[in-house]
């Protein structure tokens, strides 16, 4: 699920993070003289004003402001940017009350595919077209098109598959970081041969409990079949009870239940996923499959977040060879609603590798253009899932529980799943409940 | 607020004109009145809503007859939830007033009976939300092999017992939530039995004594009989608080490993999942249940007032 909403449901814990990422927040040095030479191509928009609409609040908005003050010195172009936390409600009664801004920023695939059903969102221009093609993967460039047309190219975006661990303990060890699954599972055994927990996991999160269950289902289901089925399963064609999603969970059964690895396999049930990863600086256990954003929480506690640090993270692994570079997360998407060359301009802006680049550079933010030199970002972190998210050959996945009806989504996945860890539920069982409890629509 | 003065005088002022049969009709309207709009807005209109909503589709735009109610009894998590909401209402009030009562009997008689008094009263000032994450420390089971710090494994492992993981262990996890109801609650009843207990009239009690009654016989013949009444408004008060019972659930549990109630479903449905139809079914469903312990209790008032 998307940070976002995941904020709203488990409060405290994620609530902690958002301020700690405030508080590494960093005050970008005063601008020399700008530098016009990359925006000499947006002539002819001088004086107009852009307005954008987005769910992004302070201080990001200082940051992104901060971005893009050059493109406007150089153009003459203002944009006016407003964040709204309630942005998902306000956006469509916006756009049918003809008040629409001239740029959302829309944060997932199913809202961009209803406001295109209105008829007000303008195609992609030629512009952002040549962008996205020439720096986005495809599996991107689908998440924006609907029904066969683009419409938005991603702005930011972030990770999920990714795997917590300590350098500073695998060095003592003497285990090396493992880059495909069998090398994960081999080091996993080593692990267990020497009485240690392999996995660390947690699914608790109040009235959320369940969530983090849904992503090892994402990543899993990604891994072995790719976008196709993947985007069929979010859909509903592929039901849960198929027998390749029924596969795809005895796979993660195989890894997140496997007692050797994991030690208690129901106490994850009652563990909170913030808990979940404290033993990692001490070894208590050692990997914990968790989103970029769990860095801030295991930064919270003190520990330091590097390469050689106490804590860092590596990619996922993939499965199936056939699906290449995996990765599940989420990301924004800017469509357009007035049909002008300055909202052109600022689209076609928006989605270069300029202006990734000059926000990466401020503070922790990550982009999957690959025109950003992975040099430049900030977080190393955020250059990690920049390196897999950018990649050309990269499969890209929305977070499905997000993209479901909030009656699986947020509901019967959520409360299924903490049953299949905590009391034993059949997997058979769990797939037959989820399946019931879809929407007729 | 001086339109609201005005108002109320140009009000008063019809009120005292209107003379004649039909003074008393207008005086009741005016008086009544603003109740009654509150209670229309506040009560009847939602309570409405709510039970059209019942028959209508998760957001609330299409009409969809009985489907929400064949629903909640077919699908076999809301039957647990239903057993479990019955479980919490006949334990918890029973239990609750009769410690409770057994707390106030005892320390009726004591010297400084207002320390323990207080004491056991305390809980009560904690929200349930409060009191839930202190019994988590006490339930708290350590998964990665380290030492047992929960109190309540301590005390098992003192009897020679087993420490387990309490949340996931079903049926007991429901009965574990149940204690922190009672823990909460328990100095409510105990407080208003003591009053009740201490309103007895001594002179009844020492005539029933020189008659021979003591002890059990002096309470099962004198002293409940007559606390009966304040006995059965606690009971109810516990009855509608256990149905509607929430914040323990969601902080515990979350309402997994078998432990969910109406209440919290309710929320789920509607908050969670955008589902207001369910959300409402539940909703109309928790009414229901509640309805016959709140036409008792009024009744029973009724009847002690002709006494």
């Amino acid at each position: 699920m998307s940070i976002r909403r995941k904020s709203l449901l488990t409060g405290a814990g994620v609530a902690v993070l958002s301020l700690v990422a405030t508080m590494v927040t960093t005050i970008a040095p005063a601008h020399a003289a700008a530098n016009c030479d990359p925006y000499s191509s947006y002539k002819g928009i001088k004086g107009k004003t852009v307005t954008v609409f987005t769910s992004i609040l302070e201080p990001e908005l200082t940051t992104l402001k901060t971005a893009w003050k050059d493109f406007e010195t150089c153009t003459g172009v203002k944009i006016k940017i407003e964040g709204s936390n309630q942005f998902e409600a306000l956006l469509p009664v916006r756009v049918k009350g003809g008040n629409a801004p001239d740029i959302a920023i829309i944060p997932q695939p199913g809202l961009l595919a209803k406001m295109v059903a209105t008829k007000k969102v303008i195609p992609a221009s030629a512009g952002v077209i040549a962008n996205v093609n020439k720096y986005w993967s495809k599996s991107w460039k689908d998440l924006g098109t609907v029904n066969g047309k683009f419409y938005a190219a991603p702005f930011g975006s972030n990770m999920k598959s990714l795997v917590w661990y300590s350098p500073k303990q695998f060095k003592k060890n003497g285990y090396t970081v493992p880059t495909t699954w069998a090398d994960m599972t081999a080091l996993a055994d080593k692990m267990a041969g020497n009485g240690q927990i392999a996995f660390c996991g947690g699914l608790g999160s109040g009235g959320a409990t369940g969530w983090p269950g849904t992503d090892w289902v994402e990543q899993m289901v990604l891994r072995e079949y790719g976008s196709k089925v993947y985007a069929d399963w979010v859909s509903h064609k592929v039901k849960f009870s198929d027998p390749k999603i029924q596969a795809a969970m005895a796979k993660v059964a195989a890894w997140m239940q496997n007692p050797k690895w994991v030690g208690d396999v129901k106490g994850i049930a009652t563990t909170t996923f913030q808990d979940a990863g404290k033993g990692i600086p001490t070894g208590k256990c050692n990997m914990l499959q968790q989103a970029s954003f769990y860095g801030n929480i295991l930064a919270a506690d003190g520990a330091t977040i590097a390469a050689d640090g106490d804590v860092f993270a590596f990619y996922l692994p993939g499965t199936n060879p056939a699906v290449t570079v995996p990765v599940v997360g989420g990301g924004e998407f800017m469509t357009g609603f007035r049909n002008a060359p300055e909202v052109a301009a600022v689209l076609t802006y928006f989605s270069s590798a300029t202006f990734a680049t000059s926000r990466v550079q401020l503070d922790h933010w990550v982009s999957a253009n690959s025109g950003v030199p992975l040099s430049a970002y900030k977080d190393p972190i955020d250059r990690l899932s920049a390196q897999y998210l950018s990649n050309p050959k990269s499969t890209f996945a929305f977070d499905a529980s997000d993209l479901m009806p909030a009656a699986v989504g947020a509901g019967k996945e959520w409360t299924e799943f903490t049953a299949w860890f905590g009391e034993g539920k059949s997997i058979a069982d769990v797939t037959k409940a989820i399946d019931a409890a879809w929407p007729a629509s | 607020m001086a339109i609201f003065f005005a108002v109320l005088s140009v009000i008063f002022f019809l009120a005292g004109k209107a003379n004649g049969k039909r003074q008393k009709g207008i005086a009741s309207v005016i008086f009544l009145g603003p109740a009654l709009v509150l209670l229309l807005a506040g009560l009847v209109i939602p309570g409405i809503q709510t039970i059209l909503f019942s028959f209508e589709n998760a957001d609330s735009n299409k009409f969809v007859g009985v489907q929400n109610y064949s629903w909640m009894l077919h699908d076999p998590d809301i039957h647990r939830v239903l057993i479990n909401t019955l479980l919490w209402i006949l334990v918890t009030p029973l239990l609750t007033t009769g410690i409770g009562l057994l707390l106030a009997i005892f320390l009726d008689r004591m010297k400084r009976e207002s320390i323990p008094k207080s004491l056991i009263f305390m809980p009560m000032a904690i929200s349930f939300v409060g009191a839930s994450i202190i019994w988590k420390f006490v339930y708290n089971y350590s998964t990665s092999g380290g030492p047992q710090t929960g109190l309540l494994s301590a005390i098992v492992k003192i009897f020679g017992g087993q420490p387990s993981n309490w949340m996931l262990s079903k049926p007991l996890n429901t009965f574990l939530l149940m204690i922190i109801f009672i823990w909460v609650q328990t100095g409510f009843a105990m407080v208003i039995l003591s009053a009740a207990i201490k309103a007895v009239p001594a002179d009844i009690v020492e005539a029933s004594s020189l008659d021979g009654a003591y002890g059990w016989r002096l309470f099962r013949f004198i002293t409940f009989p007559m606390v009966r009444s304040t006995f059965i408004v606690v009971l109810a008060t516990m009855v509608v608080g256990s149905l509607k019972l929430f914040d323990i659930v969601r902080t515990m549990t979350g309402g997994n490993f078998g432990t969910n109630v109406l209440a919290n479903e309710m929320y789920a449905q509607v908050f969670v999942q955008f589902d207001q139809g369910r959300g409402s079914a539940l909703a109309v469903a928790l009414f229901i249940c509640v309805s016959p312990i709140l036409i008792y209790n009024i009744r029973h008032l009724r009847r002690e007032r002709t006494h």
